[in-house]
């Protein structure tokens, strides 16, 4: 069966910020966050019109998922961050820019180390300790990162959301490991 | 207690609209049906008044098909024509069902779906479950006085896609129009939830007859939030069924092989796990083919050392899903047993001790899904009053991905992304001149295509030549609030679309569903004509009386040439309704349905914008 899911396409010329009722900046209430999102779903679920026409499901879904969208997005602040900077006109360049800084990559390089070592010994709770290591440099990133984006310094921002990548990837490799 | 109060009868907006909606809870081994009456929701009994409808199906030999009770007690006498726990069968292939052992069926390796061997032909296990929701739904027009408006059918929340769309084939199959597929352990939680007006985290932990899934839900201020989920689609009480017969056939030295024996193994196997829940003992004399008479003992003890690694199956996915959910499990604010199953004791207590406090059971756990399912059905179907705003947030239980060079898997969505959820990805041509690029649809975690469920695959066609690397595909995923998946895949530079909602390789088209529903009915063609015509124009009707409530309280946002032109669509159908001809009817919703869709993003629009001034007006008064 063949058919085109999106025919006609919706008003999404708001931003995830604005279709949230939040003003564009990187930091944000969680409280109003939240608020906001829930107020939007309520109005555009699907479950709002499962006895509606198809037109009106079709609609509802496209905007459902718009509103997950954004706010999966702006809860997750390196999400969060890029979705600023792009707004701004920067491309946080996270494939094509792997540049860093040398004190950085040395720290990087310990910590890929410790992990593989912690893997292979089947360490799960030097593994932990690596995780609690990593969320602590990730916190203090996290800050700067804000202090850079609500002074507008997109390109130290920039910087920091590649670096934050970095440690985003050793996290989720640190879960992997531990699931076994 | 005060069961599910919902709301007066009286504060109905208006009581004449009331929508005849069900909740229906296809189980492995029992199916119910419910519906919310005078603001209470309550199972539809049978005629002796017996809530649960033992879920097995038997192809009798007269040609008749026999559902439940009866299906139930010939399946010994019969067992290659009685179909028991179908549910394990829907969107499975040969392979999968290999693994659940020995069973008295003859199996057909269909494309696709597996399909048994019956003495009334070859039957999908859609159509199987079809005759099960078939009597439940005859059950309900019956006790409800009318066809029904729709239904909600639950499923469980780990089913994958295939799995999903077979169980919507089923309904459709059984003339049920679906509300929504919605997940049993949600549906546990909302009937839990709106009874005690709960706040907090909470787990519910749902290990029916032959699926297991662990939920984590976050219920605040009216919404129900599923945070994560895992399970096991085929692990259930039945397996430790399983378990008790395979201890008996190796202690007894019996020859496992025929048919009958091996049923009648399992329905001792049965009796004997539900009297361990009270004792700590349990004998049953078996009769076997050739008069075999055989004194089968168990005792609690050896029941629970031998079954004590299906329970530990179930608390390593419950770890699973607090880890996604980020919580501990002494953390959360309740626990909630759901499904038959968890009446087993020594179950009971690994689950109260890994949560460190008592599951609550006020509920009974064989009722609770349908009796929640009921209550959204209620609501979907449009029979809300002031209570009833609340909103359900659910999630994809798997990751769903493509797949990439060298057989690797590239995920799109992952798993417990609330859904409705769409996502892009970009792919390139990786030869020069390239024209044509297969996408496969897979859904699982592991990193290998081949150690995932291959969903669907299809082919973009007529990308223009051009050198390696320069085409841009974007494929989309949209998954839908069932939690079905349809993907589409575009050239970027030339704008060549090619779509398909993902079925092919585990559902049925609509052709098949048409010709399938055409089967069932015995009447002549002139009265099946007058049946889909009676259908498209209650169709029509309530297209009609939509658009037009839309149109007097927001036809303001339509331009006037907008307007007339949906008006002229209006008195076209009009026309056609009254006509005899079912299938220009049809196109006729069709086309009224398309016109109408600007109109609808437009009042949505509208309905958002409005709700974003009432925030700005909210904060300014603060």
């Amino acid at each position: 069966m063949t058919s085109s899911f999106v025919s006609t396409s919706p008003d999404f010329s708001r931003n995830h910020f604005e279709l949230l009722g939040l003003p564009v900046g990187f930091s944000v209430d969680a409280s109003r966050l939240e608020r906001g999102y829930r107020d939007l779903q309520s109005r555009v679920h699907p479950d709002r019109f499962a006895a509606g026409s198809e037109a009106e499901r079709r609609v509802a879904m496209q905007w459902a998922t718009r509103a997950n969208e954004a706010y999966r997005t702006l809860r997750d602040p390196l999400a969060r961050a890029r979705y600023l900077l792009q707004l701004k006109g920067f491309d946080t360049e996270e494939e094509s820019n792997t540049s860093m800084p040398a004190d950085f990559l040395m720290q990087q390089m310990e910590w890929r180390e410790a992990v593989a070592e912690a893997r292979a010994g089947r360490d799960a709770r030097g593994l932990e300790r690596l995780g609690g290591d990593l969320l602590e440099a990730r916190g203090a990133m996290l800050d700067q990162l804000e202090r850079a984006l609500d002074t507008g310094q997109y390109d130290a921002g920039a910087s920091l959301v590649r670096k934050l990548r970095f440690l985003e990837k050793l996290e989720e490799e640190i879960d992997e490991a531990l699931e076994r | 207690m005060s069961l599910l109060q919902i709301s007066e009868p009286g504060e109905a907006p208006d009581p004449h609209q009331h929508r005849r909606a069900v909740g229906i809870d296809l189980g492995t081994t029992h199916s119910l049906v419910a519906t919310v009456r005078s603001g209470v929701a309550e199972v539809i009994g049978d005629e002796q008044r017996r809530p649960l409808l033992p879920s097995i199906v038997r192809y009798l030999p007269d040609g008749g098909v026999a559902v439940g009770y009866e299906a139930r007690d010939a399946q010994a006498d019969d067992p290659g024509n009685t179909i028991v726990s179908v549910k394990r069968f829907m969107g499975r292939g040969v392979a999968d069902v290999a693994r659940y052992g020995a069973l008295p069926y003859r199996f057909v390796d269909a494309p696709g779906m597996v399909a048994i061997e019956t003495r009334a032909g070859i039957r999908s296990p859609v159509q199987v479950s079809a005759e099960i929701l078939r009597l439940l739904r005859d059950r309900a027009e019956r006790a409800l006085g009318g066809e029904l408006f729709g239904a909600v059918v639950t499923v469980p929340a780990y089913f994958d896609d295939s799995q999903r769309q077979a169980t919507k084939d089923a309904a459709r199959l059984a003339g049920l129009n679906v509300l929504r597929l919605l997940n049993e352990p949600t549906a546990a939680a909302i009937a839990y939830g709106l009874d005690n007006a709960a706040e907090g985290t909470f787990a519910v932990f749902d290990l029916g007859g032959g699926t297991f899934d662990i939920s984590i839900l976050r219920l605040t201020r009216g919404v129900f939030e599923v945070l994560s989920t895992h399970g096991d689609s085929a692990l259930g009480g039945d397996d430790f069924d399983h378990a008790i017969a395979a201890h008996w056939i190796a202690r007894h030295g019996l020859a496992a092989g025929d048919l009958r024996d091996t049923r009648r193994l399992l329905a001792a196997a049965r009796q004997v796990k539900e009297r361990l829940t009270d004792d700590a003992q349990a004998d049953i004399h078996v009769t076997l083919s050739y008069g075999q008479k055989l004194h089968l003992h168990l005792s609690r003890a050896d029941f629970q050392q031998m079954t004590a690694a299906l329970i530990q199956k179930t608390l390593v996915s419950t770890r699973k899903a607090l880890r996604d959910a980020k919580l501990d499990a002494r953390n959360l604010d309740g626990v909630v047993l759901v499904g038959g199953a968890t009446r087993m004791p020594h179950l009971r207590e690994a689950v109260e001790s890994f949560f460190g406090r008592p599951a609550f059971k006020d509920l009974d756990p064989d009722q609770v899904v349908a009796l929640g399912a009921a209550i959204q059905a209620n609501v979907l179907a449009g029979n809300r009053t002031a209570g009833d705003d609340w909103l359900l947030l659910d999630v994809i239980p798997l990751s769903l991905g493509l797949e990439t060079m060298g057989g690797l898997v590239e995920r799109v969505i992952p798993r417990n992304s609330t859904i409705p959820v769409a996502r892009a990805q970009e792919f390139t041509t990786f030869k020069d001149g390239q024209t044509a690029m297969a996408i496969h649809v897979v859904q699982g975690e592991r990193e290998l295509v081949a150690d995932n469920r291959s969903l669907a695959r299809f082919e973009l066609r007529g990308i223009p030549p051009m050198v390696a690397g320069a085409a841009r595909i974007q494929v989309t995923f949209q998954v839908d609030a069932d939690g079905l998946l349809s993907v589409t895949a575009r050239e970027k530079t030339t704008g060549v679309e090619s779509s398909i909602v993902v079925k092919p390789s585990y559902g049925l088209s609509d052709d098949e569903v048409a010709t399938m529903l055409k089967e069932s009915f015995s009447h002549a063609s002139e009265d099946r004509d007058a049946r889909a015509l009676a259908e498209q124009r209650v169709e029509a009707e309530s297209l009609l009386a939509s658009v037009r409530a839309a149109l007097a309280r927001d036809g303001h946002l339509l331009p006037d040439h907008e307007r007339e032109a949906l008006e002229s669509e209006i008195a076209r159908l009009e026309v056609e309704k009254a006509g005899t001809d079912h299938r220009l009817l049809k196109a006729g919703v069709e086309r009224l349905n398309r016109a109408s869709e600007p109109f609808a993003a437009r009042r949505m629009d509208y309905a958002v914008a409005r709700a974003l001034t009432g925030q700005r007006l909210d904060q300014v008064s603060k």
